[in-house]
């Protein structure tokens, strides 16, 4: 009656040593270690990187414990922090020979001492909120009516080129707000006209108006290509940010959407406010200046004579020096978009830029006046130029499009074009909302909801032995299977640990008793009434069942709701809640069983349980007389 | 051990009326002092900035103010939090001032007055985050209640699933009203632990309607009062027992948990208390008042002769 069949068991076991793996990782600390990773998007952190610190180690006589690569950075952990102070000295001298202009940041971090093997099984250690560990959380919005606005003024521009070139005449263009108006004498022309919007401009619809004796088209941005143009500035925004935040050297940051129009920043282990803000605020502006082709500049290049007045001296991404004059063409505020691509007629890797009407007449008015000399694109950021790349005109360009060329592999050309959009942040954001913990708190709040959790769970577990007994202890060994399955499963998913988390883990842990106080009162119950040993327990277990289910599910509805509405500490609440529920159920009623029927399931003739005192009303008391 | 000795069931409903009257009452104050009073609500869901100051040795609450108030803000709070050596200060939003930049000014200002001032945190939330915070709360109630009374009328009948909501709501509401006399912070936690009661709380009612349904199948000749009596009394150990350990659990929290979890703690224990309260007073005495009988539990259960397992099948009690 009382028997699992050995598959039950099987489940159970491995159940157990699933659990037991994955939740060990949590158990061994964190280690001092050194993380290398890119500064500039066109650097690239991979294999050799790691090669290369591997060897700075060895030629220093230092003892890396273990180096990785981990997505886009090199980290070596290492046994003590006097040695990882050596090692971030030994891989800075190494790898940054220009402290002026770095290619990489190297940091300090703390990485998790668990064994190899662990790693290999992707067993990792519970990610902890900032709420447990110290750092600074933003909450960044972004402004989308900029962003549309910025795209309407785009494509007015836009439209009036194309009108030219299509020799239509109209008697004015003006934006308002995120609408484009187009005045027209007559119906031929405005015919002529929508059908060139048709044709020309898929992400434009019109409506036309007799207005007075005018004809005006009024055309806005389709809903579809608006939502477009809000996702592309929500994820230059956060290539910005990433690039922006790389600066600061924060092992583990994390940027990502929250909602349409929301951008998260949690910067773990920072405790300058004031440095992440202005880091995240800076704008890095893209410039376009005439490359300075006199003699005496010529001259300077080779580094033989002074740069001449009116021209700058850059440094070119391969290290060559331009010399640029000081006159500024274009800004990145002119230019609206770059993409890689090739050229149809070369195959040549190119980037193409794409201008608005303001920066597209001054470019061909420029490139006409200047073919054959070189024009360079120049990033500044930190208030530091470097040409990008410095290109020969080879003819008038007009009509906004500009493509670069030159010696450029695809993968070159893909980092360009990034570089060049993510220098500039797509629309204006603002904070709306600021965390900062400082890190003494974190380990303050990690303490508490640890204590909790112990304290609590002893208590209860001492009343469970007590009250119930042997029962007791079955019920006790399986709330604690529940917080080992708990812990290995948030561990699993990488779920972010935060204090209301560990407050959850704590109720998990209150209401999971729950299952086995029925069961076990259930069986007393059985036994009260003089079911024999073996039924007791097989009919306390079946009764339970029902009642466990219906009010776990309701529970359930409960944290399912919380997750679909909460957000932040509520968030982090009903993450462990759900989840909590999940395993006592498995923990509760399936595992408790099995522990009850290896116990009592073989012996046949089972006289007592040992579930504590079953009180009997007295068969011989007075009956309430008739 | 066995702490419940309960020879007969418990005359639970005989006095149903006297309880559903004081619930009322003290239901009714919870929503007196919610509208005179209102709720004391966190900067997440106002919209403000708030600051945790720590000092080496007690703080001087008044130099705090002073010195806050020489950078000209307005309406700022300034209280002891936790020990007499921290300070919370709540600063309300301001137009015009990238309220981001308040902290930094605020910190440095404190620091000048009294060198040995550290920052432990610091939080700033724009107003609209949280109005749109305020209404993923209701959202989050009501989407509550609707599953539950979805689950409890499929799985039950309509009658349970209207008691068992207006007695969880109860509970909601008391503990709402708590923190509304007592002027509490109502912060986001706070109210993650007020929907945890509601779950909560639910169990309780479903262990206690599970028994009714059961009784009802095994005791036909006892009317609907006396059902509910039994299943009270049957499961009043589970329930003081259940309800004892996850208030341990809470205990430890409101103890050793920390200024932090101290209100959810506290949150959560009210719900607990009222809980145990609520399931058996309230809810089993307005699903008697709805009028539940045997016939909107057991369908079609004239057919169906006797449970040839049920030890009590055909016995009168």
């Amino acid at each position: 009656m009382n028997r699992y069949p050995v598959w039950k068991y099987v489940i159970i076991l491995i159940a157990l040593v699933v659990g037991v793996v994955y939740t060990l990782p949590n158990f061994f600390g964190e280690a001092p270690a050194v993380q290398v990773s890119a500064v500039k998007v066109g650097v690239k952190v991979d294999s050799s990187t790691k090669v290369q610190v591997e060897a700075v180690l060895q030629t220093a006589g230092l003892a890396a414990d273990v180096v990785t690569l981990d997505g886009n950075s090199v980290k070596a952990r290492f046994g003590n922090t006097e040695t990882q102070l050596k090692a971030k000295d030994a891989i800075q001298k190494a790898l940054i020979p220009d402290p002026a202009n770095p290619n990489y940041i190297v940091a300090l971090n703390l990485l998790s001492r668990s064994p190899t093997w662990l790693t290999a099984l992707r067993a990792f250690p519970m990610y902890l909120g900032l709420d447990l560990r110290g750092g600074v959380h933003f909450m960044l919005q972004v402004d989308m009516q900029a962003a549309l606005t910025k795209k309407a003024e785009s494509l007015t521009g836009d439209i009036r080129t194309s009108l030219r070139e299509k020799n239509v005449r109209h008697s004015g263009i003006n934006r308002n707000g995120q609408t484009i108006e187009v005045r027209f004498r007559d119906a031929q022309t405005l015919e002529a006209a929508k059908e060139i919007l048709l044709d020309q401009f898929a992400d434009l619809q019109s409506v036309d108006a007799l207005d007075g004796t005018d004809y005006k088209l009024t055309a806005s941005i389709k809903p579809v290509a608006a939502l477009r143009v809000q996702t592309q500035a929500l994820k230059q925004n956060i290539t910005t940010l990433h690039n922006r935040i790389n600066e600061l050297g924060v092992s583990e940051p994390v940027i990502q959407q929250q909602g349409l129009d929301r951008i998260v920043v949690e910067l773990p282990g920072v405790q300058d406010t004031a440095k992440a803000k202005d880091i995240l605020g800076r704008t890095a502006t893209l410039e376009v200046r005439m490359v300075d082709e006199s003699s005496e500049a010529r001259a300077a290049e080779g580094g033989t004579a002074a740069v001449p007045f009116g021209s700058e001296r850059f440094l070119e991404r391969s290290g060559q020096p331009v010399i640029v004059k000081k006159q500024v063409i274009l800004t990145g505020e002119n230019l609206t978009d770059a993409q890689p691509g090739f050229d149809s007629q070369t195959q040549e890797a190119v980037v193409n830029l794409t201008l608005d009407a303001k920066g597209a007449r001054i470019f061909r008015d420029v490139t006409r006046e200047s073919v054959g000399k070189r024009m360079a694109i120049l990033l500044f950021e930190k208030g530091k130029g470097e040409v990008v790349t410095a290109p020969v005109i080879r003819s008038e360009i007009g009509g906004g499009r500009v493509q670069i060329s030159g010696r450029m592999t695809a993968m070159e050309a893909t980092d360009t074009a990034l570089l060049l959009r993510a220098g500039s942040l797509a629309a204006p954001m603002e904070i709306i909302e600021e965390t900062t913990i400082g890190p003494s708190l974190g380990a303050e709040n990690i303490a508490k909801g640890f204590n909790s959790v112990t304290y609590g769970f002893a208590a209860v577990t001492v009343f469970m032995c007590v009250y119930y007994v042997l029962f007791g202890l079955f019920s006790s060994i399986s709330l604690a299977v529940n917080l080992l399955l708990l812990v290995a499963v948030l561990s699993m998913l990488q779920a972010t640990l935060t204090l209301p988390g560990m407050a959850a883990m704590a109720l998990v842990i209150g209401m999971a008793i729950d299952a086995n106080v029925l069961i076990n009162e259930r069986v007393r119950e059985e036994l009260r009434n003089g079911a024999s040993a073996q039924a007791a327990i097989h009919a306390g277990y079946d009764r339970a069942w029902a009642t466990i289910l219906d009010s776990n599910v309701t529970t359930l509805i409960v944290g399912l709701a919380l997750l679909t509405f909460g957000s932040g500490p509520v968030r982090g609440f009903a993450v462990v809640h759900v989840l909590g529920i999940l395993t006592s159920m498995f923990s509760g009623v399936f595992f408790s069983r099995g522990l009850v029927n290896l116990w009592y399931g073989r012996q046949n003739k089972l006289k007592t349980v040992s579930i504590g005192t079953i009180w009997r009303p007295e068969p011989d008391a007075p009956v309430a007389p008739k | 051990m066995e702490f419940f000795k309960i020879k007969r069931d418990i005359p639970f409903m005989r006095h149903a009326i006297i309880f559903n009257v004081v619930s009322l009452v003290t239901f009714l104050a919870a929503v007196f002092f919610l509208f005179s009073r209102g709720l004391h609500l966190s900067v997440e869901f106002t919209g403000g900035t708030l600051m945790e100051v720590t000092y080496t040795q007690p703080a001087d609450l008044n130099l705090v103010r002073s010195t806050v108030a020489k950078l000209g803000l307005n309406d700022v709070q300034v209280q002891n939090f936790g020990t007499a050596r921290d300070v919370l200060i709540r600063l309300p939003v301001q137009k015009g001032v990238t309220s981001a930049q308040q902290s930094v000014q605020v910190m440095a200002a404190l620091k000048a007055a009294d060198a040995s001032a550290v920052m432990r945190r610091t939080e700033f939330v724009g107003p609209q985050v949280g109005d749109e915070l305020a209404a993923d709360g209701l959202k989050a109630l009501a989407s509550v209640v609707v599953g539950i009374m979805l689950y409890l009328s499929i799985r039950f009948e309509w009658k349970f699933a209207v008691a068992a909501i207006i007695a969880n709501l109860h509970d909601v509401v008391i503990i709402l009203g708590f923190f509304a006399f007592f002027q509490w912070e109502f912060s986001l936690p706070v109210l993650a632990a007020v929907l945890a009661v509601l779950g909560y709380s639910v169990n309780e009612s479903v262990v206690i309607f599970d028994r009714i349904r059961e009784n009802f199948r095994r005791y036909r000749k006892m009317n609907t009062m006396q059902i509910i009596d039994s299943a009270i009394t049957s499961t009043i150990s589970r329930t003081i027992i259940t309800h004892g350990s996850t208030q341990m659990m809470v205990l430890s929290m409101l103890l050793f948990g920390g200024a932090t979890l101290h209100y959810f703690a506290l949150a959560l224990t009210i719900g607990i208390l009222f809980g145990i309260y609520s399931s058996v007073f309230v809810a089993a005495a307005i699903a008697m008042w709805l009028g539940i009988q045997r016939e909107d539990l057991i369908k079609g259960g004239a057919k169906k002769e006797e449970d040839p397992n049920d030890p009590n099948a055909g016995a009168t009690v």
